[in-house]
């Protein structure tokens, strides 16, 4: 039996905005289990990020976690003290972050920034062994140790996101959270990255939890999928059962939009444009976009519920079937 | 009615819009008092009595001389009123004609760009370094004419200009790029019109706090040439009259009142342009908002 | 850092140097309508009641002298080959003592009274104006924030006058002028420092308190733009220590905006640290350009001018050069402007 190394219930983050509070995860329940490759889905603004940040508690005004739990091992992280927090950081949770481009410091050398996590988080290295963990590191996602000594504005945007990958898995963490790595690279440059994850992931058998807006890319690297739409969690499933036979609507359309190898036809999209989270419409979120839309959906929030086993979709559509 | 209530409108989002800016609010304020404290002295107060030998010098004050008299006889209260005019009149018009430079020169080095750009840039870095006061005290002490009131707003307003025509180019530029790519996509044509017309509303605030900045540096200028005594002999500006202080030892012989009132009305003057140079550096930055 | 790089500073060192030692020539000749010299010999000698024959002629002898009875661009290149030699000629002022005497005892009364005190505030300005910006820094020191604008806004040398009248006048607790004890030889010794010392505080606090406000709230705007950016974030997503966040991310990265700053002030700095000279009878270069002034002394003048332009100059060359430490992105790109 596996166990889940980290529970996600009922989390609400809510950004305070002059014209009232903007709901940008709203009541989200999930488990990551151990060592699996878990995947996030969904469009820009579906607070997909906004979890994320949320796991590691980097959540800054004007936003704020209004409610909910996240268990680490039935610690709950929202109750610890901020020096607790940051202990967990990189040591155990670690992040790989969206925008490489800026994340690294431009005035410190590479090797400066994959040593102050190690120092900050153990303790600092002799300048022997220091070499020599850089070296192993680098090794490991394909970088030649040269690369330490340089700058980041020297490297390209591929080489910065495998350093960001490097910096991540350097203290052996329990869970990785990658936030949309491949977002600003190019196809060829994605792919190097994605394989080089998958293979941390297999050696360590750390626990992934891949935020994306590209099905293509979840279906090739994800075990289990989470598809967010404006701030709710509207299907949970593994990717195979979702691809065969998607059960939410907005999962549907999502599978269906890019066109195939094998069926060339024009680029779909889904029709509307998404709800504002100042003031979320009644029912169930989609309704205004959602094909299958009934008179129910209109007032009645969907709950997610399992449906079959380890298959949980919020749906009115869903909602009379018996297991 | 309708007009009533349209009016109570917009005075109600003003108000909403001051506490949110309160530096600039505060800055306006100091100015607009200083502008008043010199319109009504000017209509209550016989100005004569700011020229030498208008009363009997050293005075303490009292009753009739409400800041006393200095050591050549001039009433400080009125000295007071004509100095804070003199001195708004500098910084106004100083910044008036700075900022005319300042748009003028800005926008040609940012919008023709090329050899013309990299002429004006290179002049304006050039004077960036050089120290204003040196400059100008070299063109103040050569004249042999006394120096006039307009003769001081020009030279204060030629060292000023540099900083904002700075902030000006770098706007035009970016709106350059910005409006080729909208006005290429619509008429393949270059409308001249329509940029001016794209840029103008967008500058006006860079122009304001240009304007404020220019009237600081001039006014910041034209006291360190007065200190100096480099200012008008015959005029009883701010700065010359601390000079005149300082040179008849105002300050040991105890005589605050000549020389404490000038002291504090630029100080009020400085701080209120100041916090009107705060005030809309927070209205061109949104970012400055978070920190509180 | 590259030798383009170098080559292109110490091109605009030069270019300002030229400009500043031009516009000496030229300024005075515009300003007047007849050569400044025998203006002021003509004023000069009718204050000492001479009679106005003598006086033609002893402008002509002063002319022939100086040499102002050349075409202008022989006068023009006699002025840069004694610029370049750093000789000013002899001061009107302070007959038959040269300029250049003149501003080599000025000097260094002016470079340690403006070179402290501006140093020491940038630093703790700076510091003040991270710690306003950083969120998790104490509370408390958000209520130094109205103090630092109001400093900011006043001009040093009002400020010295303040300054000068209560601590030295009414309070009397530190001296009211000069730059040591009458009595004093200025020497080496370890007592001339310390009562050297006693009179730089007052001038030297005014340029202090008026730079510290500035500084602090430049370096606050910078550091808050700072702070947003993604590798903040991301140090904190590392679980990296507060401190090294602050300090080698934080300010580490916004030094180089607020050292762009402080070049661009020098100019504006030192004019009014020669101010606060001239508020405290302090015997550097701001004095010694009031006496210029007041006796129409145009060598002096010229000179004093020059040397100022000359550091301001030299110390934006200085910064320019450091400029590659500080930014490891400058050596392999264009200037950024």
């Amino acid at each position: 039996m596996n166990t889940a190394i980290l529970r996600v219930s009922n989390l609400r983050v809510y950004y305070d905005t002059l014209a009232g509070p903007v709901k940008a995860v709203d009541g989200v329940s999930f488990d990551l289990m151990n060592g699996e490759r878990f995947g996030l889905v969904g469009e820009s603004g579906s607070g997909k990020s906004t979890l994320a940040h949320a796991l590691l508690l980097l959540i800054k005004p004007p936003g704020r976690i209004m409610d909910g739990q996240i268990l680490l091992s039935d610690q709950n992280l929202l109750n610890l003290s901020r020096e607790e927090i940051r202990r967990l950081r990189l040591k155990t949770i670690a992040l790989i972050p969206q925008e490489s481009m800026n994340s690294l410091n431009p005035v410190e050398r590479i090797k400066d920034q994959i040593l102050d996590g190690v120092a900050d988080h153990s303790r600092k290295l002799s300048a022997k062994e220091a070499r020599d963990f850089i070296r192993e590191l680098l090794d490991r996602v394909q970088l030649k140790p040269e690369v330490a000594d340089l700058f980041p504005h020297e490297l390209s945007g591929g080489m910065k996101q495998r350093i960001c990958l490097a910096i991540a898995i350097s203290l052996r963490p329990s869970i990785i959270i990658a936030d949309e790595p491949t977002s600003a690279l190019d196809v060829v440059v994605q792919r190097q990255v994605m394989i080089a994850l998958g293979r941390m992931q297999e050696s360590m058998g750390v626990s992934v939890l891949l935020v994306g807006h590209d099905m293509g890319l979840m279906a090739q690297f994800a075990d289990r999928l989470g598809v967010m739409y404006a701030g709710k969690l509207v299907e949970l499933d593994t990717v195979a059962n979702m691809f065969k036979n998607a059960l939410h609507p907005y999962t549907q359309l999502l599978i269906e939009c890019p066109p195939t190898l094998q069926e060339k036809r024009e680029f779909k999209g889904i029709p509307g444009i998404p709800p504002q989270l100042l003031n979320p419409p009644s029912g169930c979120i989609f309704h205004s976009r959602c094909p299958k839309v009934k008179k129910r959906c209109l007032t009645e929030v969907p709950n997610l519920k399992e449906i079959y086993p380890g298959r949980w979709v919020a749906c009115h559509l869903y909602s009379e079937e018996k297991i | 009615m309708k007009i009533f209530k349209s009016i109570w409108s917009t005075l109600g989002s003003t108000a909403t819009y001051w506490r949110n800016n309160p530096k600039l609010l505060a800055g306006l304020i100091l100015i607009l008092f200083l502008f008043f404290f010199w319109l009504a002295g000017s209509l209550f107060v016989d100005l004569k009595r700011a020229q030498p030998i208008s009363g009997l010098p050293d005075q303490s004050p009292s009753s009739r001389y409400l800041l006393g008299t200095d050591s050549n006889g001039r009433d400080v209260f009125a000295v007071m009123i004509v100095g804070t005019g003199l001195t708004l009149k500098i910084g106004f018009s100083a910044g008036i004609i700075g900022l005319g430079v300042a748009v003028i020169l800005g926008f040609i080095s940012g919008f023709y760009g090329g050899v013309l750009d990299a002429v004006i840039k290179g002049i304006v870095d050039v004077l960036l370094t050089v120290p204003p006061l040196a400059v100008l005290v070299v063109i103040a002490a050569m004249r042999t004419e006394a120096i006039t009131l307009n003769f001081m707003i020009f030279i204060v307003a030629s060292l000023s200009w540099m900083l904002p025509t700075r902030t000006i180019r770098s706007q035009v530029l970016s709106l350059r790029e910005r409006a080729y790519v909208s006005i290429a996509k619509l008429s393949g044509m270059n409308n001249l019109e329509i940029i001016i017309k794209e840029l103008m509303p967008t500058l006006i605030p860079f122009m304001a706090a240009g304007f404020v900045s220019i009237s600081s540096t001039a006014v910041l200028a034209s006291i360190g040439l007065e200190a100096l005594g480099l200012g008008p002999q015959s005029l009883p500006t701010l700065g010359m009259t601390i000079y005149w202080a300082i040179s008849f030892s105002a300050l040991l012989r105890g005589m605050w009142w000549w020389w404490l009132p000038p002291v504090v009305v630029i100080v009020i003057l400085f701080v209120g342009l100041f916090l009107l140079t705060s005030g809309l550096d927070y209205i061109a930055n949104p970012r400055l908002r978070r920190v509180r | 850092m590259t030798v383009m790089y170098l080559l292109k500073r110490m091109g605009i060192l030069i270019l300002v140097i030229w400009a500043a030692a031009t516009l000496i020539f030229i300024l005075p000749r515009l300003a007047t309508s007849r050569n400044p010299i025998s203006a002021r010999i003509g004023q000069t000698a009718g204050a000492a009641g001479y009679l106005s024959q003598n006086v033609g002629e002893m402008v002509k002898a002063w002319e022939a002298k100086f040499g102002l009875n050349q075409p202008l661009w022989r006068q023009y290149l006699y002025h840069m080959k004694d610029i370049a030699t750093l000789d000013f000629g002899y001061s009107l002022a302070f007959f038959p003592a040269r300029v250049n005497a003149l501003l080599l005892s000025a000097l260094p009364w002016t470079m340690c009274l403006f070179g402290t005190a501006t140093l020491i505030s940038f630093l703790l300005g700076s510091l003040a104006g991270a710690l306003l910006a950083w969120p998790k820094a104490p509370k408390f020191l958000q209520y130094f924030l109205p103090f630092f604008l109001t400093l900011s806004a006043v001009p040093y040398y009002l400020l010295g006058l303040v300054l000068l009248f209560v601590f030295a006048f009414t309070l009397r607790v530190l001296p009211l002028y000069g730059g040591h004890s009458i009595g004093m030889v200025p020497d080496f010794s370890l007592s001339f420092f310390m009562d050297a010392l006693r009179y730089m505080l007052l001038p030297g606090l005014a340029i202090f308190l008026s730079g510290v406000g500035f500084w602090s709230l430049q370096m606050r705007g910078t550091m808050v733009i700072d702070l947003e950016e993604d590798y903040i974030n991301y140090a904190e997503a590392k679980g990296l220590k507060e401190d090294r966040i602050f300090f080698r991310y934080a300010i580490r990265n916004a030094v180089i905006p607020q050292a762009t700053s402080l070049a661009i002030s020098l100019g504006q700095m030192i004019s009014g640290a020669i101010l606060v000279e001239v508020v405290f009878g302090y015997p550097g270069l701001g004095t010694l350009l009031l006496k210029a002034v007041s006796s129409f002394d145009y060598n002096l003048i010229s000179g004093i001018v020059f040397i100022i332009i000359l550091i301001v100059a030299v110390a934006t060359f200085i910064i320019d050069l450091l400029y590659p430490i500080l930014d490891p992105r400058i050596s392999y790109r264009r200037q950024v402007a």
